[in-house]
């Protein structure tokens, strides 16, 4: 990346970040219902991820997705609003926090069922390629996806498929509540497994918004050249707890603060200033980046609440919900 | 193109029709390709279309159902086969949560317009997994359309709806019918999705049956027409969009019903169409409602226990004939 390409990076970063406190504090007035589950700490591998890519890829998320919606183009409004149950909602307010989809850029959804997305993004890579479009797809997922079958269906029939897919794992060292390695037979749950695939695997650095860009941009070439798909571990750690309900207790207080160091906005800010890039300009964006989000906070609050009738609308294609003709 | 085609020729010719119309019909599945799949269902199909277009799975029933999910999502229109409906259960993931619920929970922004096909049912001596009725698993989820044709022509022309369907479809092909022949439709056949059939008029009872059961129903017609009781026999051909409309007017007529269902009892989709009714056609009713459907119990391997626990013609014409005398 260059100063220009990392500052606009930074300041995405500096968005999502935002706006997930955001987020946290309308929960906290009762304003945003259910659950959120933050990916702070995780923003480096979304939009690392995205700069790698062409505007017309597709991306798969988890629950833990709202910082893959935004940098693929949904806009805080547009996100906050479906958190808060508003029509102007991203999904229309069916959605919610854990299902945030923009289908027109390619965010082709955020799905609950740990691990379910994968075999899709491969179904996804295999559409493109036979349409012949050179698109690719890029499936996020988390360490404890890389347990459940339907992680290596995907990974098999995308290595004999050869398709452009690139299954990207945000490894924050514990699936809920468990440490991962307690319950995976690698160390590395994700990049150990590549090899029983005859793909490559690589770990990256997830705090690092150039190494992830690096990384993807290098597979994702691959992976369009028609060379099939790769696995890669990138290593990060999420600032809060899994969900809104989770104090995270369990996890060491002296291995939280080694990471709360490592946060990929200051590993950023300070690859920034090693670039030349003043120390101005860079709080410059995070003053953008403030007046954005503030904005969004007050817009997506002004959005009016979904009309009841909603509810019996999008089953089917025609828009209806009837099972009877 | 013959004028007598089989059910299992029927399948292929049906995907055979769509895949020449319509370029972005794909399917995958296993053992589809050369070997032309385990029933003979997509037996051609590889040679006309190529690899590009028919492409052998390994076995991972996530992969084949999550894979067409995302393709029918960008663009493509695939049909995947699931070699036997109770196979089902391995993908059921993308069956209850996932295919049904992305067009709802996005607010409408992504159709998944894809089939899932499958060998469904009993009769042919299988053991429990691979032979039980599973249509009522499906039924259970909204956001699934169901297609369950009983002849070589509805085959043909609810395969040209199914796949032509932007919403997903789950098409169960009756195993005990492959063999079955019947007439050869005509170029473009389409059988819309959600109208029944009345296949037999009568004047005394209303049989609603689907897929295999439809020649039971109807062989029970025959038995019951030499005692001088008319059935009417409604083919319901889909369980999602359900044709209440048919079911209701041949009640209006006949004023009894029975469903014949080879799914257990226990959760069948015949007590749904007596539930509707119930509700909505009870005026109609001169007599209770009677479900023929199968025991509640995992299907069994010999002969004797088989037919103890599907419907048969006998099981059929007995209950009838109670309700006659009501
Ligand atoms: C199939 C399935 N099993 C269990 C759950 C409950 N659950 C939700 S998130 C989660 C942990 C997932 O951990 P990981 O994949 O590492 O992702 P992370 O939350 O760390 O981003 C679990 C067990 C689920 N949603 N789906």
């Amino acid at each position: 990346m260059d100063p220009a390409e990392l500052l606009a990076a930074y300041e995405q970063m500096a968005v999502i970040r935002r706006t997930e406190k955001a987020a946290h504090d309308l929960f906290l007035q009762g304003l945003v219902k259910g659950t959120t589950h933050l990916a702070a700490g995780h923003e480096a591998i979304a939009v690392g991820a995205s700069a790698a890519l062409r505007p017309d890829d597709y991306v798969f998320a988890t629950y833990r997705g709202h910082h893959h919606a935004m940098a693929r183009g949904a806009t805080p409004e547009e996100c906050l609003a479906e958190l808060m149950s508003r029509a102007t909602g991203l999904c229309k307010a069916k959605g919610g926090s854990m299902h945030l989809t923009k289908a027109a850029t390619g965010m082709l959804g955020s799905y609950a069922i740990v691990g379910a997305h994968l075999p899709m993004a491969a179904g996804a890579a295999w559409s493109a390629r036979l349409r012949g479009t050179e698109q690719i797809a890029v499936a996020f997922f988390g360490d404890g996806a890389t347990n459940i079958g339907a992680f290596h269906e995907a990974l098999n029939l995308a290595a004999v498929w050869k398709l452009p897919v690139l299954f990207v794992c945000e490894n924050n060292l514990y699936m809920e509540y468990t440490p991962i390695a307690d319950v995976t037979a690698v160390p590395r749950p994700a990049a150990d497994r590549a090899p029983a695939y005859g793909i490559p695997g690589e770990v990256v650095d997830g705090n690092d918004v150039v190494a992830v860009q690096e990384a993807v941009a290098r597979f994702a070439g691959r992976a369009r050249a028609g060379d099939g798909p790769a696995l890669l571990e990138a290593e990060t750690y999420r600032h809060f707890g899994h969900s809104r309900a989770d104090p995270a207790t369990y996890r060491p207080a002296e291995e939280v603060e080694r990471w709360l160091k490592r946060d990929p906005l200051d590993l950023a800010r300070g690859r920034l200033v090693a670039m030349g890039v003043s120390q101005a300009v860079v709080s410059e964006a995070d003053d953008r980046a403030t007046a954005v989000v503030q904005k969004a906070v007050e817009a997506a609050k002004a959005g009016p609440a979904p009309d009841p009738r909603e509810a019996l609308s999008d089953v089917w294609a025609d828009g209806g919900a009837a099972w009877r003709t | 193109m013959a004028d007598v085609i089989s059910y299992r020729e029927a399948v292929a010719e049906g995907i055979a029709r769509e895949m020449r119309r319509d370029p972005t019909v794909v399917c995958l599945g296993e053992d589809i390709g050369e070997a032309g799949g385990v029933f003979k269902t997509t037996v051609g199909l590889r040679k006309e279309f190529g690899p590009e277009r028919v492409w052998d799975t390994p076995i991972s029933e996530q992969a084949i159902v999550g894979a067409a999910m995302g393709a029918a999502m960008t663009g493509m229109r695939p049909v995947a086969e699931i070699m036997f409906s109770d196979f089902l259960a391995c993908c059921w993931d993308y069956l209850a949560n996932e295919i049904p619920k992305v067009r709802y929970m996005t607010g409408g922004q992504v159709t998944v317009p894809l089939v899932v096909r499958t060998a469904n049912g009993g009769g042919l001596g299988f053991g429990a997994q691979h032979s039980q009725a599973t249509e009522n698993w499906a039924f259970t989820i909204p956001g699934l359309k169901i297609a369950a044709p009983a002849t070589p022509a509805d085959v043909i022309g609810m395969m040209a709806a199914a796949i032509r369907s932007d919403d997903p479809v789950v098409f169960f092909e009756h195993k005990a019918l492959l063999a079955t022949k019947g007439a050869t439709p005509p170029p473009d056949h389409v059988v819309e999705l959600g109208r029944a059939a009345v296949v037999r008029a009568g004047a005394d009872v209303t049989l609603v049956a689907l897929a295999s059961m439809v020649p039971v129903a109807l062989k029970a017609a025959d038995v019951l027409a030499r005692e001088g009781i008319e059935a009417e026999v409604v083919d319901l051909r889909c369980l999602v969009p359900l044709d209440m409309s048919t079911v209701l007017a041949s009640l209006g007529r006949t004023s009894r019903l029975v469903t014949v269902e080879e799914n257990p009892y226990q959760g069948g989709w015949g007590a749904t169409v007596v539930s509707v009714v119930a509700d909505e056609g009870f005026a109609l009713l001169d007599a209770p409602v009677r479900r023929v459907a199968g025991e509640c119990v995992p299907l069994p391997f010999a002969d004797a226990l088989e037919e103890e626990v599907i419907p048969t013609v006998d099981k059929v014409v007995a209950a009838v004939r109670g309700l006659a005398a009501y």
